[in-house]
Formats: C-alpha cells, sequence, structure tokens
C-alpha cells in the first residue's frame, strides 16, 4: 500500500516535467497512478471479500506512537475502488477537457494527481491520526482545485469557503479523535473497534466534534454552502472531489465509526436528522436550478444527506444499503459532471434555457446520459434501483424516516427528469447547438461509468457477497442486495417515488412560482458571509482596541508589565539580601559615579555626537567594573566593541542632522521619565534579589576542572564559549550572519557581490608610474581631509594589529582573547585602513567579499560540529591532537580551535559588512548625490 | 555563594539602577538614534546585572590563581555574546537610522500608518480588506478577468536583459 502512495507522490511530482513536454496529453501517463490503486485494490478482493483485512504497518514518528498503519478492509476496498477507478478515468478525460495551451495546467496535473494519492491516504489509514493528515491533505489540495481560475474572484472565493468550513470541522474532529484516542488508549481504529470503549461524558463531546468533521466534509446541513460554491471549479475536478472522492469521505468516517459508535447518545438524532433535511432541502433546490452544474451539485448534496443517514443509521441492513449507494452515486454522479463537462466544452454553456437540439448532436452522449439519470432516479435495472432499494427495505419499520426518504427520492426523480429535459430536450425558439464532435477520450470515461451502473444493478447477488462483510460488523444481516426483491413494500415506494417524481416534473410549469418562493429565509451563503463579515469587523475593533501603532506606547506597555508582574514578585517574594557592602575596590565608587553621570547627561544631550560619545563612556566605564570584577575577557571585549560602535556611529551620524529635533515638552516624558525611574528601580531590586536567592550551588564550579580535562584549555570563558556552551555561541554568530546581511541589505541599492569599487583609472595611472605605493590615500581623497599622521601611523601598526588579532585568535583556549575580540582587533584594523584611505582602500585590504567570509565562518563553525558528529561524538565536543611537525616540534591543537576560527572570520565578515555599506556605499551615495562638504565623504571617488 | 563579600555591592547595584533607567527613557523616544542610545545603556546595565548573578574574584583562568576564588566564568561567557550580539544590533539599527533618513529626511519611528487606518476603520464601523467582509463572490462589479499571465516555459536568449 505504501508503495501505492509513493506512485502517486512520484507521479504528482513528475506531473510539471510531463506537462511541460506532451501539455495536457501528459494527463493519459499519469492516469497510470490511480489505475494501479484501481488494479491493486481490484487483486485484493479475495482477501477482503470474505470480512478479511490487508494489513501493513511501517514505523513513522516513534515519540508519537504514530505509524503509518495501513489497513484494507470492505469500506476502504470500496473507497480505493472508486477513487483510483475514477481518478483514472477523469485524468484520461482531462487529457482533451483542457485546451493545449491551457495556462496553469501542470499545476492542475500535479495536484489532481496528489489529492487520488491523499484519498488513499484516508481511506487506507488505519490510525486515526494518519486519517487526519489524509484528510487534510485533501481539503488543502481540494483548496487548490477549486481556485484552479485564480485570476477570477469568485473562484478565489469558492476554494477560501471550501477550506475555511472543511478545515474548521476537520479541527473539530481532530479534537474528537484525541478525546477518543486519550481513553481508549489507542489511535488505531483497528484496536479501538475490538476492546470496549470506556463510557463518560467524553464520549458524547468527542462524537459531537467528529461528527462536525464528518458533515462539513459531506456538505450536509449546516454545512452545505460550500459545495454548490465549488463549482467554480473545472468539472473534471467537481466530477472528481464533488461526486466520487472527497465528498466521501465524510461518508466514509460515518461508516468507518458506525459499528462502534452509532449507539452513543446523539450519534443517531444528528446523523439522521441532518441527513434527511439536506437530503430534501437540496433535491428542492436542485429544482429551481437552470445551471446543469449547480443542478448537479445541488443533487449532490441532497444524495450525500441521503448517504449519511443510511450509512450513519447503526443497523446492518441500512449498513449494506449504504454502500450500494455509495457505489452507485459515484458511478451516476461521476458520469454526470462528465457529461456536463462535455456540453459546457461544446456548447459553450451550461444554462438549460440556451440548450437545444444536443439530442441529435451525439447519440452516444445522450445514451450515456440517461443511463447516468436513470441510474440516480432508482429506475430497474439499474445499480441506483437496487440501492434505493435496499434503502427502502432498510427503514421499513421507521415511517417517519422512511416518510422522509420517499420524499427526498420524488425530488431526486424530478431532478433526474429536469437534467435530461434542461440537457436535451429541444427549444422552441431557441436556435439548436451545433457544437463540434466529442473526442473519443471524453466520451469513453463517462460511458465506462454508466456501463458499469448498468452491470451492476444486474450482478446485486455478487455486489451483496461483496459488500456484506461491512455489514456484518452491525450485527447479523438480515436483508439482501436484489434486483429483483419480488412484490414487497420497497418496491411499491419506489415505484410511487417514481411516479411521484414524474408528477413533479409535468408540474413544472405552475408549480414554478411555488419553488421560487418556498425557499429557506437564510441562504447557506448568506450564512457563511454574514460569519466572515461579522469575524472581519471583530478583528477590526480588536486590532483597533489594542493596536494604537505607536512604538513607544507598545514599549511601554511592556515596560509597565515587567514593572508590576517581576516588580511585583520581587516585592512579595524577596528574599532581601540583609548586609551588603557599599563597595569592595576604591575604584569601584568613582567608576560608577562616572557612569552615572555620563547617562544621566546622555539623556539629556541635545546633539547626536554628545550623546553617542557619553554612552561611548558608560560603555568603557562598564568594561573597568568588568575588571575589577575580575572578568579580563569581558572587559577586553568590551573596550573593542565599545571603540567599533563609536565608530560606525560616526560614520552614520556624518549624514544625519546635527542635533535631535526639538520636541514641545510633553506630559508624556514626565510618564516616559516615570517608567525609566521606575525600571531602575526594579533593575536594581533584582540585582539584590538575585543576589540573596541563590540556593543550590553553582553549576559553573564544576567548569575550571571541565575546562582543562574536557575542553583542553585554561581560559575558562573561552573554553565555556567554544565547547561546554557552544550552542549558545553557534545561535549567537547567526545572529551575527544575519545582522550583518541585514546591514547591507538596507543599505545597497544594488547586489553587494556585485564588482567591489576599484580604483578610478585616471588616478590609478598617474600613480603606476611611481614605484607601488602602499596606501595610497593622495590620489583620492580631499585634500582637507586627508591626515598624513593617520596615514603614517597605519603604515606603521596595521600588520601589527592584524598579527595582534591571530595572537589573540590562537592563544584565546588559554589566556584571555579568543575569536570574538581577535576578529574585533581585525575589525578595528580594517576602521584604521578605511579612515586613512577611504573606500578603494578598503577593497585593497580586504579583496574578498564580506558575505563570503560570513559564509566561510559559518561553515567553519557548523562543520566543526559535524565533523565531531561523524566522529562519532556529541555536536560540537572537543578533541585533542598531538602532532609532531618538523622544525616545529610538538603542537597540540584542539578542534574547538576550528570553532573559534569560524567565530573570528564571523566577527571579520560583519565588520567588513559593515564598512563596506555604512562606509563605503554610503560615501557612494554621497557623491552620487553631490553635496561635497554637505556630507563628509571620505573620498572624493571617482572626480578627480 | 561562599564568601559574604565577594558578590555584588552597593554602588554596583546603584550602576544598574542608573544604566537600566536611563536606558528605559532614552528607549522610548521617537528618535532612532536615541532609542538605540537607549539600547547600548539598557544593555550595559543587564550585563552589569547578570555578571552580578555570579561571584567575583580572579580571572577565570585556570592557573593564575586558586581555583575557589575565581570569579564565576558561566555569566561571563553569557555576557561576552551579549555584548557582541549587541554590536551587531547596534549595526543594524543604525543602518535602519540611515535608510529611514535617506527615505524621509530623519530617523524618527513614525506612527504606523495601517495601525492607524484600521483604527479610523473600526471607529466608523468598517469592514477590513475589500476582498472580505460580506461581500460576496460577485459583489464586486468592478471585478474584471484579466488574462492569465502566461507562463513562459523556456525564456529565449534574446529577451533577457543586457
Amino acid at each position: 500500500m505504501l508503495v501505492l502512495l509513493i506512485l502517486h507522490l512520484v507521479a504528482a511530482l513528475a506531473a510539471p516535467l510531463l506537462v511541460r513536454w506532451w501539455g495536457p496529453r501528459a494527463c493519459y501517463p499519469l492516469a497510470l497512478a490511480p489505475a494501479a490503486a484501481f488494479g491493486w485494490a481490484l487483486a485484493r478482493t479475495p482477501a477482503v471479500g470474505h470480512g478479511g483485512a490487508v494489513v501493513e504497518t511501517y514505523p513513522w514518528i516513534g515519540q508519537l506512537g504514530l505509524d503509518i498503519a495501513l489497513r484494507l478492509t470492505t469500506l476502504s476496498w470500496l473507497l480505493t475502488l472508486l477513487i483510483g477507478g475514477v481518478g483514472a478515468l477523469v485524468l484520461v478525460y482531462s487529457a482533451r477537457y483542457f485546451d493545449a495551451d491551457a495556462p496553469g495546467m501542470a499545476q492542475f496535473a500535479a495536484v489532481l494527481v496528489a489529492f487520488a494519492g491523499a484519498m488513499l491516504v484516508l481511506v487506507l489509514a488505519d490510525d486515526l491520526l494518519l486519517l487526519y493528515v489524509g484528510w487534510e491533505l485533501t481539503t488543502i489540495f481540494s483548496y487548490l482545485l477549486i481556485g484552479h481560475s485564480t485570476e477570477r474572484r469568485s473562484s478565489r472565493w469558492a476554494a477560501a469557503q471550501a477550506l475555511t468550513v472543511t478545515t474548521l470541522g476537520g479541527l473539530a474532529m481532530l479534537v474528537g479523535f484525541i478525546l477518543l484516542g486519550e481513553h481508549a488508549g489507542s489511535y488505531r481504529w483497528s484496536e479501538i473497534a475490538t476492546h470496549p470503549l470506556p463510557g463518560g461524558g467524553y464520549l458524547i463531546t468527542a462524537v459531537l466534534l467528529i461528527l462536525a468533521g464528518a458533515l462539513s466534509k459531506s456538505a450536509v446541513l449546516p454545512f452545505s454552502s460550500w459545495l454548490p460554491v465549488a463549482m467554480a471549479a473545472p468539472t473534471p475536478v467537481s466530477a472528481y472531489l464533488h461526486a466520487a472522492a472527497m465528498v466521501k469521505a465524510g461518508v466514509y468516517l460515518v461508516g468507518l465509526l458506525a459499528p462502534v459508535l452509532a449507539t452513543v447518545g446523539p450519534w443517531r438524532p444528528v446523523v439522521l436528522i441532518a441527513g434527511v433535511a439536506t437530503m430534501l432541502v437540496g433535491g428542492w433546490a436542485a429544482l429551481r436550478q437552470n445551471d446543469l452544474k449547480l443542478l448537479l451539485a445541488y443533487g449532490t448534496v441532497s444524495q450525500l444527506g441521503l448517504l449519511v443517514a443510511v450509512t450513519g443509521a447503526g443497523t446492518p441492513a441500512a449498513a449494506l444499503a449504504g454502500t450500494a449507494m455509495l457505489l452507485a452515486h459515484a458511478l451516476f454522479k461521476a458520469a454526470l459532471f462528465l457529461v456536463v463537462g462535455i456540453i459546457d466544452h461544446g456548447a459553450g454553456t451550461r444554462d438549460l434555457r440556451e440548450l437545444s437540439g444536443l439530442r441529435r448532436w451525439s447519440r452516444p452522449l445522450f445514451g450515456v446520459a440517461v443511463l447516468a439519470a436513470a441510474s440516480m432516479a432508482g429506475v430497474p435495472p439499474l445499480v441506483g434501483f437496487v440501492a434505493k432499494e435496499a434503502v427502502f427495505a432498510a427503514f421499513t419499520d421507521d415511517p417517519l424516516l422512511l416518510t422522509g426518504l420517499v420524499a427526498g427520492t420524488v425530488l431526486t426523480v424530478a431532478y433526474s427528469a429536469r437534467f435530461l429535459w434542461g440537457a436535451f430536450a429541444d427549444r422552441p425558439g431557441v436556435e439548436p447547438v451545433q457544437p463540434a464532435p466529442i473526442p473519443a477520450s471524453m466520451l469513453v470515461p463517462p460511458a465506462v461509468l454508466a456501463v458499469v451502473g448498468l452491470l451492476a444493478g444486474p450482478a446485486a447477488g455478487v455486489l451483496d457477497g461483496l459488500l456484506s462483510p461491512y455489514a456484518e460488523l452491525l450485527g447479523v444481516l438480515d436483508g439482501h442486495l436484489t434486483l429483483w426483491p419480488g412484490p414487497t413494500a420497497a418496491l411499491g415506494l419506489s415505484v410511487l417515488a417514481l411516479a411521484g417524481g414524474g408528477l413533479l416534473f409535468a408540474l413544472r410549469g405552475p408549480l414554478a412560482p411555488v419553488l421560487a418562493r418556498l425557499r429557506a429565509p437564510v441562504g447557506g451563503n448568506q450564512g457563511y458571509e454574514w460569519v466572515v463579515d461579522r469575524f472581519d469587523r471583530l478583528a477590526i475593533e480588536v486590532t483597533g482596541a489594542t493596536q494604537r501603532g505607536s512604538l513607544p506606547q507598545y514599549l511601554g506597555i511592556i515596560l509597565v508589565t515587567l514593572v508590576l508582574l517581576p516588580g511585583g514578585a520581587m516585592l512579595a517574594a524577596g528574599p532581601w539580601r540583609a548586609r551588603l557592602p557599599l563597595w569592595d575596590n576604591p575604584l569601584q565608587p568613582v567608576v560608577v559615579v562616572v557612569i552615572a553621570v555620563a547617562a544621566l547627561l546622555a539623556v539629556r544631550a541635545r546633539r547626536r555626537l554628545t550623546a553617542m560619545l557619553l554612552v561611548g563612556m558608560t560603555g568603557y566605564g562598564t568594561a573597568m567594573l568588568f575588571i575589577l570584577h575580575g572578568a579580563p575577557d569581558l572587559a577586553l571585549t568590551q573596550f573593542l566593541v565599545e571603540t567599533a560602535t563609536i565608530a560606525v556611529f560616526v560614520l552614520v551620524l556624518r549624514r544625519l542632522p546635527e542635533r535631535f529635533s526639538a520636541r514641545p515638552l510633553r506630559r508624556s516624558r514626565w510618564v516616559r521619565r516615570l517608567i525609566g525611574v521606575t525600571m531602575g528601580v526594579v533593575a536594581g531590586g533584582l540585582a539584590l534579589v538575585a543576589a540573596g536567592a541563590r540556593r543550590a550551588p553553582d553549576i559553573s564550579a564544576a567548569f575550571p576542572d571541565l575546562a582543562v580535562s574536557e575542553g583542553y584549555g585554561r581560559n575558562v570563558v573561552n573554553v565555556t564559549l567554544v565547547d561546554i556552551r557552544a550552542w549558545d555561541t553557534m545561535g549567537e554568530v547567526a545572529v551575527l550572519v544575519v545582522a550583518a546581511t541585514g546591514v547591507a541589505s538596507l543599505i545597497f541599492e544594488r547586489s553587494r557581490t556585485g564588482p567591489r569599487p576599484r580604483r578610478p583609472e585616471s588616478a590609478d595611472r598617474a600613480v603606476r608610474s611611481d614605484r607601488p605605493v602602499w596606501l595610497r590615500g593622495g590620489p583620492t581623497l580631499y585634500e582637507e581631509r586627508r591626515s598624513i599622521v593617520l596615514e603614517v601611523v597605519t603604515r606603521l601598526i596595521f600588520h601589527t594589529v592584524a598579527l595582534f588579532s591571530l595572537f589573540l585568535l590562537f592563544s584565546g583556549h588559554n589566556a584571555p582573547g579568543g575569536g570574538f575580540a581577535g576578529g574585533l582587533v581585525a575589525g578595528l584594523a580594517l576602521v584604521v585602513r578605511y579612515l586613512a584611505g577611504g573606500r578603494y582602500e578598503l577593497t585593497e585590504a580586504a579583496p574578498v567579499g564580506a558575505g563570503l567570509i560570513l559564509g566561510a565562518g559559518l561553515a567553519l563553525a557548523v562543520g566543526t560540529g559535524a565533523v565531531a558528529l561523524l566522529a562519532g561524538g556529541s555536536v560540537l565536543q572537543s578533541a585533542k591532537l598531538d602532532l609532531s611537525l618538523p622544525l616545529i616540534g610538538e603542537v597540540h591543537l584542539v578542534t574547538s580551535l576550528f570553532f573559534d576560527i569560524g567565530v573570528y572570520l564571523i566577527v571579520i565578515g560583519l565588520m567588513l559588512d559593515i564598512l563596506r555599506s555604512l562606509g563605503a556605499e554610503v560615501d557612494r551615495h554621497i557623491e552620487a548625490t553631490d553635496t561635497a562638504g554637505g556630507g563628509l565623504a571620505v573620498d572624493k571617488g571617482g572626480r578627480s | 555563594m561562599t564568601a559574604s563579600d565577594a558578590g555584588p555591592t552597593m554602588v554596583l547595584v546603584l550602576a544598574v539602577a542608573v544604566l537600566v533607567g536611563c536606558g528605559v527613557i532614552l528607549l522610548l523616544e521617537r528618535s532612532l538614534t536615541r532609542i538605540l542610545l537607549g539600547v547600548i545603556l539598557l544593555g550595559n546595565g543587564v550585563n552589569l546585572l547578570i555578571l552580578l548573578g555570579g561571584r567575583s574574584g580572579g580571572a577565570p583562568v585556570v592557573g593564575t590563581g586558586p581555583v575557589d576564588e575565581m570569579s564565576d566564568p558561566l555569566p561571563q561567557a553569557m555576557v561576552l555574546t551579549a555584548i557582541v550580539i549587541t554590536f551587531g544590533f547596534t549595526a543594524f539599527l543604525l543602518a535602519v537610522a540611515y535608510r529611514s533618513w535617506y527615505l524621509t529626511g530623519d530617523d524618527e519611528v513614525p506612527d504606523d500608518l495601517e495601525d492607524r487606518q484600521i483604527i479610523r476603520r473600526a471607529g466608523r464601523n468598517e469592514a477590513g480588506a475589500v476582498d472580505h467582509g460580506g461581500e460576496g463572490p460577485n459583489g464586486d462589479p468592478e471585478q474584471v478577468d484579466p488574462e492569465p499571465a502566461r507562463r513562459r516555459l523556456r525564456r529565449g536568449r534574446g529577451d533577457g536583459p543586457r
């Protein structure tokens, strides 16, 4: 069975390619996939014919106890035959239905085949959760198929309506499944069905939820509105989804669960009332339609109501009748839809008021339509008659229900006649339509279905033998499918229904006003639209009330929450540390005073540069505090980052206005200050509480030993970064890569991978005659911007700084330093180079793309982790390599060094990207807007 | 905790409070530059707060001193990554500020226009987008059926961009 599913998947994936080669004709080979399912099921007939089952199980998600458990029993065997057989015929039909250059053909073919596969999952699944997966897959594929004409609004609307209704039902059903599965202790239906279900109130809830799913899928009231709307789909889709396959999923589910759940309280009332009501309302509405396809659609709604009522009734005879009806309906309704497709295709309309003389167009088509419609009406000796007889026979002891069913059948007969009359009658005053001949591959599929319907009637005995194992699940079966039951009550009712239907059709003229007037006060569609509209309104109200669009307001709410909840908890809980020293180092208070003053001044500053420098001061102060705290690595990184931040800030601030825009003193300012002060108090309080709250010993007490024994390094912080908590670092460097890419994409208006700025030729030529000069600021920088001192110093220290960064990188495992610090130092070297020599200098200093460095760094970091995994360790586990190299001697390499090199490269890449974007590219912007002096361009670019 | 003198001190707690408080005040401003400066101040304060969660002491490098007098390495590792992340974030926000200046001439964060529109709609009891809200599939007389864009399977060499 799994092979069949894979076959459908492969066919669906190959479909776009095949369509590209052969156009719509690609449907012929694609039809092989559902045909294989049909053939496979046919070959399994002996195995399931006597109540046996074909079972296959494959492990899938072990943690959830979810396996791909497939099980073929009588009911799923019948559905598989229908899905495979009708699917193959519909695909054959589609090959000619669509024009050679029809748009979206590739998607259509692929989705249709995938849909067939999803239906197979649905009917073959033994596990209820797997069934749900198939169920929702069919919903999604049907959404794509109904919305095939994406450019039409009605088509999109119909698709969305079908999706909304069936998905909501599906979700309810999932909850029902979970209730059922958790109480039964298993999700395998074969296990649930064979063990007694624990009773309880949950069962009623579960049944109601599951029925909501089944009824919405099968378009039974009150969920039936989506099906007529879904007729926006191409006709092959309607024939397959809305006659043979998808809408049958609900009936299938009802049939599958009925043997166990039919006795549960609400099951029978819900199923019978909803089913019969749908049958009557749908049939009545069908009599009103002028569009042949809509007529069939309402007819389908009506028949689905009948199917749900009969299949869900829960008696053996009704179950047998239900399966027979299921088969009959798929055969005649799919054939009729395909006939409508042929008429639509040939005549260009399916409005019965415009069709005339089609009977003479194609005798075979007329014959097919008559056979199928007669089967729908229940005329002997067709299979529809056999099924209808069985239905009547199964309900003879329930007069009320029987009355409803007979009334529904009268309507069925009437609209069957209306269909034939509408499609093929001659209308006075209407020009006879003269379409082109019908291609054989379009006529054969409905003909096959109609003929099978004709043959299955006399073969009722065989059918009875094949289907009765399912009915016997519900008890001892006393009725049988038969073509000639003798003079019984059921036969009388059949005759009555045929006569009544004929009369109703004959009276269609006088009855027309009644038909038009007598309709549901609120159409299902208006109901759906009303709900959607209410929902929209609610969303707008809620969004309007909560989303005011002001960033400070949002932040304020978040911060006030922070003050109230953790702050309140802090006040309530404590524990406060009783005795706290004022300071533990005389330098500490000095630094803190500097920080505090700088921070307060930064808040008041009106000039951007001033504010930035003051904030930088707090940063350097924090670095001092780190040193005093005993954190040299932190202090080093903080110093470097602070310096780099100032450099980057200056690059941007040269473009922004000098001062912050003056804002009038407003009340909100005092609100801001109040929030700020309380936040400060809360943060300080948290520091006090956190210090006193420790109860367990430090996890990091073991870190020094771990660092030496497992990480082979003495700098505990660095080993923590690259080994003990390397996953954190991995996430962090990924963030850095994203940030660098974000910076570049915000600044560059073109691809940053394009050619990097080259020194203009004219400037270059002047220098080329000389001996090569390193750091040629002269030709490209404005005289007044050049600084000889800076250039000379850069020349002197650049290489030293670059070497120093490598030293930090390599020594970082055992002494303060590491990839972050090293990368920042190298980045600062590049900053200096750029400031001294301009953007062309930057290109020469780093002749590779920033993206390349970032990518290489990330690849190296991930690769180190992956190699450790491949070598049999856990991800990012360190190993020590002892090498003895000639001349150098013994070298001890720790693999985490490579991880650190990755970090180093990423930090350099980030710095380079920032310089390229906020430096060089902004220079280019300045140059392009041509405001020399307006902004501080670092170089004079192409102008000489 | 071992020694009581190795935890936070009053002045450090004060530093945390001042940094966070000033950071929040700046964060609630409308100028992106100020917001960014607020983030940096807030970051410094929170880094300090995290660091105070562990004991102070000697440098956490094995071999430089007795192990039990070392400062706590775990918060340090966390703060180290936080510092570098803040730097990346700073660069990103600066790029946003520049972009905002480039497009609008300042770096102020205005109120979200879409949100304002929704508030107006809510006030007028209107529905949301045109495509929904009680308007059925055929409710829009303006609806046109444009020819679907034919997907070109293989592009000729000649009509590519030059």
